[in-house]
């Protein structure tokens, strides 16, 4: 199965780029493709200059990712998590312990960083891996859908703290979400992902005036239609209907 | 080494908090202990082959390590897609380093529960022939524990259901377990059944454990411990290469 066919697109250094599509458009298999854990089977790809397939260890050093589910570990702590990012990504254990303390104090998570983390709440949870996505000074950070199941207060909050990272910080920024609010509001470009290929890509105001809409939704629509996307149920998503009763 | 150390320790740390693990994975091993042990020793004893619980004793700490080694692989399949493996597939390092601190960290907590449950043995009334052998027996379980670790990291890493984790238990983990002469022995069996066992690398360990603690070994100490080695060499090699092949 193809889920991304000739898919062409260009983030500028230190920008926000928001990469919107419907279920199953195509957006998780190109971040996976863009963090190395999935190969491409054509077509090239470049990170920071890099190649992801080839240069993966150096490609991996340069970017932050938090993935659609969860990938912290529940059983340790917050610091714990935060640690062995930092052994992981080589970085020196004076640094990781100043960064690190800056970075959970910036996500409020500084006076909970010895509990364990299945003890957070879910936006937490989010804000914890953003903070250890951060930890190594990566170029770019990558959040698919970081704002799922979260409440407009934990989203606006989580999206003050990332865009002040983004222009203290110079990091670019490479997200998916759904809100198109969200993405209105955070990104500076925006390229919308259907059937595996971009269909139109530009600024917020770009693609209304684009689409002759007021809104970023309604642009949005009128470009990927109204039709409700059905994806094949995987394996994968089997698994995340079993995690939601076995909330860990 | 770094890397290799801090997932070794995150695996003993894990193991060491959860109390409720630890209390319910003694339950299979303390009912084979009570049940058979007490239950066949009369006949064992009729058959004049002496005392049952001195020859089961090192089958159950075997039986221990072979079940929790095995389960630290397969809790794998789960930490794929919602846990923190996939933080460590996206980091920097090689993911041979991953494995090995992976596989040594399972290893080192089942080597730990067969520690409790060999004292649990010696409240029973087991009794090694010298203290001296206990260190040495120890070395074999360790060996064991390694062998599985490797192969529970080898199939956590080919599987993609959950629904596999039954197949690997009911096809693979309990005939490993029925077929490596922990409970019966090994002296006079139906031809095909001593083929199987032989073949089963655990029947190498327990018996291995069994020549070291009580002086009884049917295929000699030095074969049990070529064989270990050579199955450990073997899965290892196959549980990095299966890891390093993981897509999430």
């Amino acid at each position: 199965m193809t889920a991304v066919n000739d898919v062409t697109f260009e983030v500028s250094k230190g920008e926000t780029f928001a990469f919107l599509g419907p279920n199953g458009a195509g957006k998780t298999t190109t971040i996976k493709m863009l963090t190395t854990v999935l190969r491409p089977t054509s077509g090239t790809l470049e990170l920071d200059g890099l190649n992801p397939v080839t240069d993966s260890t150096e490609v991996r050093k340069r970017f932050g990712v938090v993935f659609q589910d969860p990938s912290l570990d529940s059983e340790l702590t917050a610091w714990e998590n935060i640690d062995i990012h930092g052994v992981l990504y080589h970085v020196p254990r004076r640094v990781r312990h100043e960064r690190g303390e800056t970075l959970l104090k910036l996500f409020e998570l500084w006076d909970r960083r010895n509990d364990l983390v299945k003890t957070f709440s879910g936006g937490m949870r989010r804000r914890l891996e953003i903070a250890r996505g951060l930890l190594h000074t990566p170029k770019v950070l990558f959040l698919d859908e970081p704002t799922q199941g979260l409440d407009p207060q934990s989203r606006n909050q989580m999206w003050t703290i990332v865009k002040n990272l983004n222009a203290s910080e110079g990091v670019t920024v490479f997200l998916t979400t759904h809100y198109m609010d969200e993405a209105d509001r955070v990104a500076n470009r925006i390229a919308i992902i259907d059937h595996g290929k971009i269909v139109a890509t530009g600024s917020s105001a770009e693609l209304k005036q684009q689409t002759g809409t007021d809104s970023l939704e309604a642009a949005f629509l009128k470009l990927t239609g109204t039709t409700i996307r059905d994806e094949t149920f995987s394996a994968e998503d089997r698994m995340r209907q079993v995690s939601r009763v076995w909330r860990r | 080494m770094n890397v290799v150390y801090i997932l070794w320790l995150r695996e003993v740390k894990k193991y060491l908090r959860s109390k409720t693990q630890i209390v319910a994975s003694l339950g299979t091993p303390l009912m084979y202990l009570a049940v058979l042990g007490f239950g066949l020793g009369p006949v064992f004893r009729r058959a004049g082959e002496g005392s049952y619980l001195q020859f089961m004793a090192p089958g159950v700490i075997g039986m221990t390590v072979l079940f929790t080694a095995m389960f630290s692989g397969i809790a794998m399949l789960w930490d794929r897609q919602f846990g923190f493996l996939k933080e460590t597939l996206v980091a920097p390092v090689p993911r041979v380093q991953i494995m090995i601190g992976r596989t040594l960290g399972g290893a080192t907590v089942a080597v730990l529960q067969g520690f409790i449950i060999f004292a649990v043995t010696l409240v029973a009334g087991f009794r090694p022939t010298s203290v001296m052998s206990v260190p040495l027996a120890f070395l074999l379980i360790a060996l064991i524990a390694i062998v599985f670790s490797a192969l529970a990291t080898a199939i956590g890493s080919s599987l993609k259901e959950m629904a596999g984790f039954q197949m690997v238990m009911n096809f693979l983990v309990m005939p490993l377990w029925f077929l490596s002469g922990a409970l019966y022995p090994l002296q006079g069996l139906p031809a095909a059944l001593a083929v199987l066992t032989r073949v089963d690398p655990l029947t190498y360990g327990i018996d291995g454990v069994r020549g070291t603690m009580i002086g009884a070994s049917h295929f000699g100490i030095p074969l049990d411990v070529g064989v270990l080695l050579a199955v450990g060499v073997l899965f290892v090699t196959a549980g990095a290469w299966r890891f390093s092949k993981i897509e999430v």
